[in-house]
This record gives structure tokens, C-alpha cells and sequence, in this order.
């Protein structure tokens, strides 16, 4: 996407731009309606953002001059099909204690390089592990 | 002669009064940084500073690259813009602090200097600001140009019913955003899925939130009940971080998980919380939360829960700190961050204190003036009581009137408000039964509707929701299936609204910086960008907008005045008649006594401001002229409303030269008719509180006088009663029919007063 290069202009993409706006499996803004609900041509996995949308926010954002909420969006989107267990397991060892070594960390970060693209998440992760270990966070807090 | 009684005095007694003021409450602390009390400055904060080589930063705010805690890392990686560093750490703060409050210099250039600025040196600027400054200059640094609000809708018995009907209410007021939470932690799920379905009631566009654990709460927005999230803490010292349970590491991941999810989220700090965890390192609150809003901005997150919050209290219990609480939000705007300003929990038991805090955040706008305004009762507020609650909303909406300031909520009508009750509480009792999840008597939801807090209801209590909510969590039920349920049972509005809302996810809009949704549309930073540069610009309340906020009840209006007139007038009828018996001519008896009336009096008037029909006023003046030996003649003046010159024209035609003039609104004075106009005998000019008995003895005096005696003054008591504010318009209104039966010139004419019947 990014080679549209979106502006302020382009926002909001659901007034301004729905032709680029599609849900998890396709569908358009206008094709979300009670009635396809209803009749359960639309679910809430149709209701969920997409990689593309977060990438699409994130030049928003950077073209808004905010560089650290489009880093946001762009960790975000290497999430999007990253599976809620694993988020809230990922989540639980970074808080301080869970983990007890460096590795624990450096083996999540591979997990998610690996099995979902998340290359910036992984490097977060590493980078987490590297402080973690200088500030002596690696110990058993309960 | 008898021993006269002393005073034993060891005390002047007005401390005792101020004792017992609610202000004594509150409890204040000594300044005292080395134990974490220091609003602005405290020894122990650093000199700003930064140091950069080829390797990166080398140095920040006095502390080495090898001794950086978890924050100062994060904030060197993320927030510092080596780019921007040098030029704006070089300019000095002093000039900095006067760029803020140029309306000449723009938003954007402030912004893009706080990108290269460290903790320390934004603590800096923006304590060499005034309270004036600091709110000046918020309004001009804020983020999104349209100001807003945010609710807390929650009860004390976690009952759906009334979350509902709250929330609907919260909505019909105006707030952009609801947020609620629970007292017994399983309840969560029932309070997100009521408080879904009655903020569809309405209008849509109202985000909301349940704040939760933290992997509850992205659970429940996982089931799309939710729309955004705003209780991922940070702290200004690492060991208070950890102590959290959490790092920067972790809530940064967690910021990037919520944004996977398309919900909309915000950090929470403010200044105190580490004071109130024990690891404030004996730094100044201001320079700690400079930390955690550098912090947030290097997460990445949209915006900030900031101001105190629940440090709120301990902050005030410093001197400076609320202007403390305003700096932080400055910082949190001028880093780019939506700000939730806080003005959330109570932080005072003074009145004063709660409209003193307020006062900056209205007039300067906030993208949520409070983070929490309870819209519920303080009782029924599940995050304790707000600065601002159900029970002060009113004279919030009045501030709002008085400042023409746009406070982010609007007066709704009585009977639209109970319509909207009644519509969700029937809304959220359908979904209920659709999905199997309880059955609601008319009796709980009639409760409900009408009742004000919780105290009031026949409905749910905390143990009849757990099964509600631990049997939406364990079937997975999704706002889908709430939004099925409702339009089975005919909410079909409710259920486009709440889908509405869900597709606001698909497309990511709502989570750029300081994002609402307003009349079906997102507003945020981009396309609604602060571009204050000076008068004329930035927010400006639209005559539209203003004709709703002006728009509170029970105002009054001259025809509703000449209506209640009408109705007295048939009364004082049959209680008495006046029969004009043509031009007064100056009395000869040295017993009289002269009532000059005014020319509205009982000819378009007929009830004073007290209340008292203005028969028997006549009928006591009378009476006491009467009983303390003089005669009373009623003259009508026809080229005066005023009370003096009533007094001093009835003096000039009484025999006696001792008149009494007396306005139809009870307005009365005795008056001598060598004395100058506003030099009277006696004045009763509080007449709302003049009892008839005063009347009667202000005959009586006026006898006294007119028979050479010197009686006591008669004196109405007040107790300090804000007569102006209580009787003002109404009295100005009433003595307008006054003055426009004057005339110039017109000559006093007698009147023969007949009463009617017994006394009124």
C-alpha cells in the first residue's frame, strides 16, 4: 500500500477513500449492512481491521508528522493475525518476572518472526530482552 | 447594677465556623521533596541535558548511557529526535516558555521542538508559566480543535438495567465517550454488553469502554463490545513500572495489540501515582510525569489519560498542585497527545475547589475535558466519586451558559431524557431475554427508568449479574449477537447504531490522535486540526452550538411572568378593590399617614416577589398606621416607579410629612418629606424575605414617626441569602410593567381601597 503514498487528504479513508477500505475477507464499507448481518453474509471476522488498513493509518499518521504513532500501527499490523492466546502469552512474559532468562524472550520473538512476518515485534522483543537482562529483571517476582 | 456576663474567649470563634466548612476535609500536606511532596521542583530533579555522538545519546538529563533505567532507554530510542535534539535543547527554556503563549508562533513548530526535548527540559519550560499561561497556552497546543467529554456510567449493584439507562443518558447529554467498570470484577462482561446497548440508544458514535484487568479488557473488545481502552498505566520511576506489573516493553506491546484490534487506545498517567506507590526518588511530580509523557509518545499510543488522575488528590494536597495538573496536560498536548485531562477523581470536598479546577479545562477546551465525568450519582460512581457528578451536572451545564464555553455537553429536555431511559431499558431487557440471559419484570425496569442512583431500584443485584456475565463470556457472545437480538426484537435504530460503531474498525480512522465521532463522521487531530493563532481562530463556539448550550431549563421569560400575574390578579379580586377617586391634594391632618402605591401596583401586579398578595400588604400597612395612632390615606403615583420618590412623593402630600412608599414587588420605605430622596426614615429592600408582620410594624413606625416618637427600626433579618441571583430577572422583568405605566409629569391620585372578605 504504501506505494499510494496517502495524505491528510486521504482522511478519513471511510469518507474519502472506500474504494481502499476492505475487511478481513473483502468486503467493502457499504456492503456492511444489518441486513448482511442478519442474514449472516457478514461476521464479526468482517468486522476486524486489517494489516493493509493499520499500513494505511500509519502513512496517515507519519504524513501527519506523528512517526511514533505510525511505529504503533505498523507493530499493530504484524498483530492483526497473530492469535489472541499468543498476544495475551507474549504480552504475560514481557511483564517483569515472567520471563526467566533472555531466552524465553529471544524464542517468543523468533515465534513471531517465524510463524506471522512480525520482523519489528521480534526486534522489540529482542531489544526487551536486552534491557530486561541489564536492569536485572529476569528474577522471580511472586 | 447586675454583674455583666463576660466571654471566655481562648479562640476567635469564626475558625470554629471554618471547622466545619466541607474544606476542612480535605487534608493538606507540607511541602517537602525529600519525601515526594514537591509539586514543580524538588533538588533531586536533574538539569536538562543531552548529549549525542555518532553512537547515539550519551547522556540525558544528567545520567549516563550506562546507568539508564528502563524508562530513559525506552525514551531515548523512541521519543528523542536526534535531529531535532541539539536545536531545541540549545534554545533556552525561558524563550521556549514565551513561544507557548505567542499565538503568532504555531502549533506545529512547538510540536516539532518537543520531539528533539528531554524529560527534564520540558519540565523546565513549562514551569516558568503562570496558571493563566499554562491554560493559554493548553488551548492553543491542543490537539483536535472541537472539544469534548467523557462519562463515567457505572452503579453500585452492577445492574444492567441501569446501565443502560445511564449510558443512554450519558449519550443523549453529550459526551463523545462512555466509560464504565464494575464492583465485583466477573461482572465486567454484563456491564460492557448493557452499557453497548444503551449507547446505541439515541444517536451512535458515542465510544465506550470497560475498564478491566488487562487481558479481560482486551478480550471484551475482542467481542467488539468495546471501542477503545484508556487504563494502560505508566509511571515516572521504574520500580513503581514494576511494581505495576508491567514495563515499557510490555505496555507498548500492549498498545500495539490493541491497535491490531482496531480498538482505540490511550495510556493513563499522572503525577502522584508514584508518590502514592513509595518510589518517587525524591523528584518533583512535574518532572516525573514529564517522564511518562515522553514515555507514552515514544510507545506510540494517540494519546493520555493525564492529570493527575488517581494521583489527583495527593497532588492538590501540595501547594501548586493543580497548577501542577495543568503543566502535565500542557506537556501531554505539546508532545501530540490526546489529552483526557483528567478533572476526574474528586480531589476536593470544597465546591469551590471542584469549580476553581474546572474553570481552565472549560474555557480552554480539552479533547476530553474530564476522563471521567460522572454522570452517574457519587455513590454509584464504581471508580469513586468525580470531581464533577450527577448531582452537579446542571451547574456544569449553567458554567458552560455563563463562559459561552464549550463544555462538550448539551441540555436535554426532562421528557426526552426519560423517553431514552425508557427506550434503552426496554432495549437492553429484549437482549437480555433474546439471548436467554435474564428475564426483567416490569417492575425492575419501571424502577429503573425513574430512579436517579441506584438506591432507588427494584432491580439486579451484584450476585444476580455474575451468572449474566460469566454466561456471556463462557458462550462467546459477540456484539453481533447483540446487535441480532435487538433487531429481532424491533431496536432496529439500536442495531444499525452499534453496527455502525463496529465498522468504524474496519477502515482505522478512529485510531488516529484525538479521535470522536461527531454527527456520523470521525474528528480527530487530522481533519480537525487546533489551529489556534490568536482571535478569531482555533475553537470558536457556532451560533448553532451556542444556541444549545444557552439552552439549560426553567428560564425565565416576561410572558411566563404576566401569565402568573394573570392568575393572581383573578385571586386579588375578590380579596379586594381600589376605586380611583381623582388628583391627590397635599393632607391637612397631622395624624396622617400617606401609603404612596406604585402604578402597577394592583392594576397589572398583584403578588409581591415574597409571595404575599398585595391586598394584604395594604391590609398590615394599614393596620399598624392604624393601631399606632395615625390615619392611613393610599395615594397611587403615577410619574414614579421608584421606591424613594414613591416614599418622598407620599411624604410631600401627608399631613404629617411621614409617608410610606411601596412598589407592587414589596419594595417598601417610610420616608420625611425634609429629607433628601435616598435618605429615608426605614428601607425594607430585601422584600423577598419581608413577612407580612414586618409590614404591619412598618405601619405602626411610620405612625410613631408621624406623631414625633422614635420607635425601633424595624429590621428584616437576613441570612446572607443570594437575593440577587435568586430574584434579579424576575424582579426586573416585574418592574418594567412597572416604569412603563409612568408618565411624566402625572399627577398622584387618591384611592379608596375596599377589602373584601377575610384575609388572604
Amino acid at each position: 500500500m504504501s506505494e499510494e503514498g496517502l495524505s491528510i487528504a486521504d482522511y478519513p479513508l471511510a469518507e474519502k477513500r472506500p474504494d481502499i477500505v476492505r475487511g478481513k475477507r473483502g468486503r467493502g464499507l457499504d456492503e456492511i449492512t444489518l441486513e448482511a448481518l442478519l442474514e449472516e453474509r457478514i461476521t464479526l471476522e468482517d468486522l476486524r481491521i486489517t494489516e493493509a488498513a493499520l499500513r494505511q493509518q500509519a502513512e496517515i499518521a507519519r504524513a501527519a508528522g506523528r512517526g511514533t504513532l505510525a511505529a504503533n500501527f505498523e507493530r499493530g499490523a504484524e498483530l492483526v493475525d497473530v492469535p489472541q492466546d499468543t498476544i495475551m502469552r507474549v504480552y504475560e512474559l514481557l511483564r517483569p518476572g515472567r520471563a526467566q532468562s533472555q531466552e524465553e524472550l529471544i524464542a517468543a520473538a523468533r515465534e513471531l518472526r517465524d510463524q506471522y512476518g512480525a520482523k519489528s515485534i521480534a526486534a522489540f522483543l529482542e531489544e526487551a530482552a536486552e534491557v530486561y537482562e541489564r536492569r536485572g529483571l529476569f528474577k522471580k517476582r511472586f | 447594677m447586675a454583674r455583666e456576663p463576660r466571654t471566655f474567649a481562648n479562640r476567635w470563634k469564626r475558625f470554629s465556623d471554618w471547622d466545619e466548612r466541607p474544606l476542612r476535609l480535605d487534608k493538606f500536606a507540607i511541602e517537602d521533596a525529600e519525601n515526594g511532596f514537591a509539586s514543580f521542583t524538588s533538588r533531586h530533579d536533574p538539569k536538562p541535558g543531552l548529549t549525542l555522538s555518532s553512537g547515539g545519546v550519551d547522556e540525558m538529563d544528567g545520567i549516563g548511557v550506562s546507568d539508564f533505567d528502563m524508562i530513559d532507554t525506552f525514551i531515548v530510542r523512541y521519543h528523542i529526535d536526534p535531529a531535532i535534539a541539539p536545536e531545541a535543547m540549545d534554545l533556552p527554556s525561558h524563550e521556549i516558555a514565551r513561544m507557548l503563549v505567542d499565538m503568532n508562533v504555531p502549533r506545529s513548530e512547538l510540536v516539532r521542538l518537543a520531539r528533539g526535548m528531554t524529560p527534564a527540559k520540558l519540565a523546565e519550560v513549562v514551569t516558568q508559566l503562570s496558571s493563566l499561561e499554562i491554560a493559554f497556552a493548553y488551548s492553543k497546543m491542543r490537539a483536535r480543535k472541537t472539544p469534548g467529554n467523557q462519562a463515567h456510567v457505572t452503579n453500585a449493584k452492577d445492574d444492567p438495567l441501569q446501565m443502560a439507562a445511564d449510558a443512554a443518558t450519558a449519550v443523549a447529554f453529550g459526551f463523545d465517550e462512555v466509560e464504565t467498570t464494575m464492583r465485583v470484577a466477573r461482572n465486567a462482561w454484563s456491564n460492557a454488553l448493557a452499557c453497548a446497548v444503551g449507547a446505541s440508544v439515541g444517536r451512535w458514535g458515542t465510544l465506550f469502554q470497560c475498564s478491566s484487568e488487562e487481558a479481560e479488557e482486551l478480550k471484551i473488545g475482542m467481542a467488539g463490545f468495546t471501542s477503545y481502552a484508556e487504563t494502560v498505566s505508566v509511571y515516572g520511576t521504574e520500580k513503581s513500572f514494576i511494581d505495576g506489573d508491567d514495563t515499557p516493553w510490555s505496555k507498548a506491546f500492549l498498545a500495539a495489540a490493541y491497535a491490531s484490534r482496531g480498538i482505540k487506545m490511550r495510556c493513563t498517567s499522572g503525577a502522584g501515582s508514584e508518590l502514592l506507590m513509595g518510589f518517587h526518588e525524591k523528584k518533583s511530580l512535574l518532572y516525573l510525569e514529564a517522564r511518562c509523557l515522553c514515555l507514552q509518545r515514544a510507545m506510540g499510543v494517540q494519546g493520555t489519560q493525564n492529570g493527575g488522575i488517581d494521583g489527583a488528590p495527593i497532588t492538590c494536597t501540595v501547594p501548586g498542585g493543580m497548577r501542577e495538573l495543568m503543566a502535565e496536560n500542557l506537556i501531554a498536548v505539546w508532545l501530540d497527545l490526546e489529552c483526557a485531562s483528567g478533572n476526574d477523581a474528586r480531589a476536593t470536598e470544597s465546591e469551590i475547589r471542584v469549580g476553581a479546577k474546572i474553570m481552565p479545562f472549560l474555557i480552554a477546551g480539552s479533547d476530553l475535558i474530564c476522563s471521567g465525568f460522572g454522570s452517574i450519582l457519587k455513590y454509584d460512581n464504581s471508580f469513586n466519586a468525580s470531581l464533577l457528578n450527577g448531582e452537579e451536572l446542571e451547574d456544569y451545564l449553567v458554567l458552560q451558559r455563563d463562559f459561552e464555553a464549550d463544555g462538550g455537553l448539551t441540555p436535554v429536555e426532562e421528557t426526552h431524557v426519560l423517553a431514552l431511559r425508557t427506550r434503552a431499558v426496554e432495549a437492553i431487557g429484549a437482549v437480555l431475554e433474546e439471548l436467554g440471559l435474564g428475564q426483567p419484570t416490569e417492575g425492575m425496569k419501571s424502577s429503573v427508568i425513574a430512579a436517579s442512583g441506584s438506591d432507588e431500584t427494584r432491580s439486579y443485584l451484584p450476585r444476580d449479574v455474575v451468572p449474566i456475565s460469566e454466561s456471556i463470556k463462557e458462550r462467546g457472545i459477540t456484539v453481533v449477537d447483540v446487535i441480532k437480538a435487538l433487531a429481532r426484537r424491533g431496536f432496529t435504530e439500536e442495531a444499525e447504531n452499534l453496527l455502525k460503531l463496529l465498522r468504524l474498525r474496519v477502515s482505522g480512522d478512529y485510531l488516529q490522535t484525538s479521535a470522536v465521532v461527531r454527527d456520523g463522521r470521525v474528528l480527530s487531530a487530522i481533519n480537525d486540526p487546533n489551529d489556534y493563532l490568536g482571535p478569531g481562530t482555533g475553537y470558536r463556539v457556532s451560533e448553532a452550538r451556542r444556541g444549545e448550550i444557552v439552552a439549560i431549563r426553567d428560564v425565565l421569560t416576561r410572558e411566563e411572568v404576566l401569565r402568573a400575574e394573570a392568575v393572581h390578579k383573578a385571586a386579588e379580586s375578590k380579596r379586594v378593590s381600589y376605586r380611583t377617586m381623582g388628583p391627590a391634594a397635599a393632607g391637612k391632618d397631622r395624624c396622617e399617614v400617606v401609603i404612596g402605591v406604585s402604578p402597577a401596583f394592583g392594576v397589572k401586579l398583584f403578588q409581591t416577589i415574597a409571595g404575599h398578595p398585595l391586598s394584604a400588604i395594604l391590609r398590615e400597612l394599614i393596620g399598624g398606621i392604624t393601631e399606632g395612632g395615625a390615619k392611613a390615606r393610599v395615594v397611587r403615583m403615577k410619574h414614579t416607579a421608584d421606591t424613594s420618590f414613591l416614599g418622598l412623593s407620599a411624604a410631600h402630600l401627608s399631613g404629617s410629612g411621614v409617608g410610606i412608599g411601596i412598589q407592587a414587588k414589596g419594595t417598601a420605605v417610610i420616608h420625611q418629606n425634609d429629607r433628601l430622596p435616598h435618605n429615608n426614615l426605614e428601607l425594607f429592600s430585601n422584600s423577598p424575605i419581608t413577612r407580612l408582620e414586618h409590614y404591619r410594624h412598618m405601619g405602626a413606625n411610620a405612625a410613631a414617626y408621624a406623631l414625633g416618637k422614635m420607635p425601633e427600626p424595624v429590621v428584616v433579618p437576613t441570612r446572607g441569602e443570594a437575593m440577587g441571583s435568586r430574584y434579579h430577572a424576575r424582579v426586573s422583568l416585574i418592574y418594567a410593567i412597572e416604569t412603563e405605566l409612568t408618565s411624566e409629569g402625572a399627577m398622584p391620585e387618591d384611592v379608596e381601597v375596599t377589602f373584601m372578605g377575610s384575609a388572604a
